[in-house]
């Protein structure tokens, strides 16, 4: 007998398989390409494709980089950007690894609450977040004067949003502040993990709890942390709504809390007198594309191939 | 000794943990306690729960009878349902194909759909305005329904796939062996047996569909085709020195969310620790 072509498995990938492949992987790409042309600004609207596009190789790119009209704010941004990486991860994870490791303390009491009131910010929107902050931080409601206050400190405060020198680490402490959640549940997940023999045995040879989480906990749930870091990689180069909901898109105070988001909106959509420019945009976009590529393929390849995994 | 030593333990960690449960919740407390207050107990007494006096819902009410919030959670609630059901239906559907059947190109294939999982679809966005403009699709919602499916679908594959997996042998060979077609096996007997990473699949699609400010400012920036969020910020844009006002919109815009996660944070918090997601 012969067999009968497979028509169910075709049945079962394909509404899953057109979706995802029109509106997901052939616009990435085609924005690729579309970085790879100019377009005459006058007369076009965004969101069609009337304005006459000519192929310019890679001129965008070489305009991003180094023209100084764009330069400037590519690599102010980029900066910002990574900053704003490095404070999630230096800040992000030593707090969530500690809570997890009081978390998954075995006596401990009252755990599941506070599991869900810790984890509860993540489940927020970003914008809303973001406007919280805006008003507790504001001159006008003098909540941080009357808490600094409290305590004596009250010439500590200033406006950290509106300054110059403040803005970006401010609002970097308010993100890690709405997503200290998400390490501390992965964290946690991957501590209960670990068979109890192995902790056992370690307590035997005469271990204590400090030395117990430094030398055998934490090498052991090392995979997670370092997905964790990339996931962390991956939606700080994507951020976008907490300076949208907090300095709006000019990214003030003097851009210093611009991301590639914010300048990626701006330059597509246009600001204050510069037309919205899609060719720039999808050059931008691209841009971020590949950094966050690079940090994904670093990832599989440098740190996934190299560190041990432990079976039990 | 022993156990004096484990106090002082458990009196450290309580407190820190404790210190920082209150540090997250200040915030959401400020907000929802502030919304039911008179404009001048705001600033009086910012710390304080509306008292008999100072209890007021003015904000509720000038926000009200501004904008019609119905039509902003009509939207938001439209949008995430049918995402939902697309993203579960489809997802599993071609999670179960992945999983079950030998054919070539299956590594792949997979390979193919988990590209998403990492790479975020708002770099796409010149590209698919153009591609939704040209359907016609730009400023509606279901322009919004096929970008949230498309972006939710890799995660919700590879959860799925991960659990169809599990699913045992003999079962589905009993099944085949009873005359069952392929269709009857996964909508009948594989379906149902899915429940709990549907679950999970369910709350990691919803939550960022509904919270989302992108896609809504960038498809649909006015007329009627708002979602919450979206609404909501341009509400505030316009009365910004309202305080009642500002702080009403933004509890109507939390509380949805707020309410679900008090529900379902058990299941989500289980299906996270269980390792549904790895």
């Amino acid at each position: 007998m012969k067999k009968k072509f497979p028509y169910h498995i075709i049945v079962f990938l394909f509404p899953a398989c057109f979706i995802y492949t029109i509106f997901m992987i052939f616009p990435l790409f085609d924005t690729l390409r579309i970085s790879f042309y100019t377009q005459d600004l006058m007369g076009s609207n965004l969101d069609n494709t009337t304005g006459v596009r000519t192929f310019t190789g890679i001129n965008n790119y070489r305009i991003l980089f180094f023209d100084e009209l764009w330069s400037y704010h590519f690599w102010n941004a980029l900066k910002n950007n990574t900053y704003f990486f490095i404070l999630h991860v230096s800040i992000q994870t030593p707090i969530g690894l500690l809570i997890a490791a009081f978390l998954s303390s075995k006596e401990l009491k009252f755990k599941g609450t506070y599991r869900t009131l810790i984890f509860l910010p993540a489940m927020m929107s970003i914008v809303i977040v973001g406007y919280i902050f805006n008003l507790i931080l504001s001159n006008l409601w003098g909540i941080p004067q009357t808490l600094l206050g409290a305590v004596g400190l009250e010439n500590l405060y200033q406006p950290w949003l509106g300054l110059k020198e403040t803005a970006l680490i401010t609002i970097s402490l308010i993100s890690i502040w709405q997503f200290v959640g998400i390490p501390m549940m992965l964290f946690y997940a991957a501590l209960l993990n670990i068979p109890d023999e192995v902790l056992e045995a370690s307590k035997i040879d005469g271990s204590n709890g400090i030395t117990t989480f430094w030398y055998i906990k934490l090498p052991l749930i090392m995979p997670t942390v370092g997905l964790m870091v990339i996931l962390t990689y991956v939606g700080n180069f994507n951020a976008f709504d907490l300076i949208f909901a907090i300095r709006g898109l000019y990214a003030g105070p003097e851009f210093s809390t611009d991301l590639m988001g914010t300048f990626f909106y701006r330059t597509f959509f246009g600001f204050q007198h510069q037309l919205g420019n899609p060719t720039m945009g999808a050059t931008v976009a691209s841009a971020t594309f590949g950094i966050i590529l690079i940090g994904v393929l670093l990832y599989l390849f440098a740190f996934q191939k190299r560190i041990t995994r432990y079976q039990y | 000794m022993r156990s004096y030593q484990e106090k002082i333990n458990q009196l450290i960690m309580h407190s820190v943990l404790l210190l920082y449960t209150l540090i997250c919740m200040f915030p959401v407390y400020l907000l929802l306690s502030n919304s039911f207050k008179k404009r001048k107990a705001i600033f009086k007494e910012p710390l304080s729960l509306p008292s008999e006096e100072t209890f007021s819902l003015t904000g509720f009410t000038k926000m009200f009878s501004r904008v019609d919030f119905g039509i902003f959670f009509y939207n938001s609630i439209t949008v995430t349902l049918i995402t939902l059901f697309l993203v579960l239906l489809f997802g599993a559907m071609a999670a179960w194909a992945l999983s079950e059947y030998k054919f070539k190109g299956n590594t792949m294939l997979g390979l193919y759909l988990a590209f998403g999982i990492m790479m975020p679809i708002k770099l796409g966005t010149v590209s698919v305005l153009q591609v939704l403009n040209s359907m016609g699709l730009v400023n509606t919602l279901t322009g919004l329904i096929v970008v949230y499916t498309a972006q939710s679908l890799p995660l919700a594959i590879w959860i799925l796939s991960e659990f169809m997996k599990q699913v045992n042998n003999e079962l589905k060979e009993a099944a085949r062996c009873d005359g069952v077609n392929e269709y009857q096996l996964f909508f009948y007997i594989i379906l149902p047996l899915l429940r709990p990473p549907l679950a999970t699949v369910a709350v990691f699609t919803m939550v960022p569909v509904w919270n989302d400010i992108w896609w809504p400012l960038v498809l649909a920036p006015s007329s009627g085709k708002q979602t919450v969020i979206l609404g909501m910020q341009q509400y505030i844009g316009q009365y910004v020195t309202n305080w009642n006002a500002v702080f009403a919109s933004l509890s109507t815009a939390l509380i949805p969310i707020l309410i679900f996660y008090i529900i379902f944070s058990k299941q989500l918090i289980r299906s996270i620790t269980s390792g549904a997601v790895k």
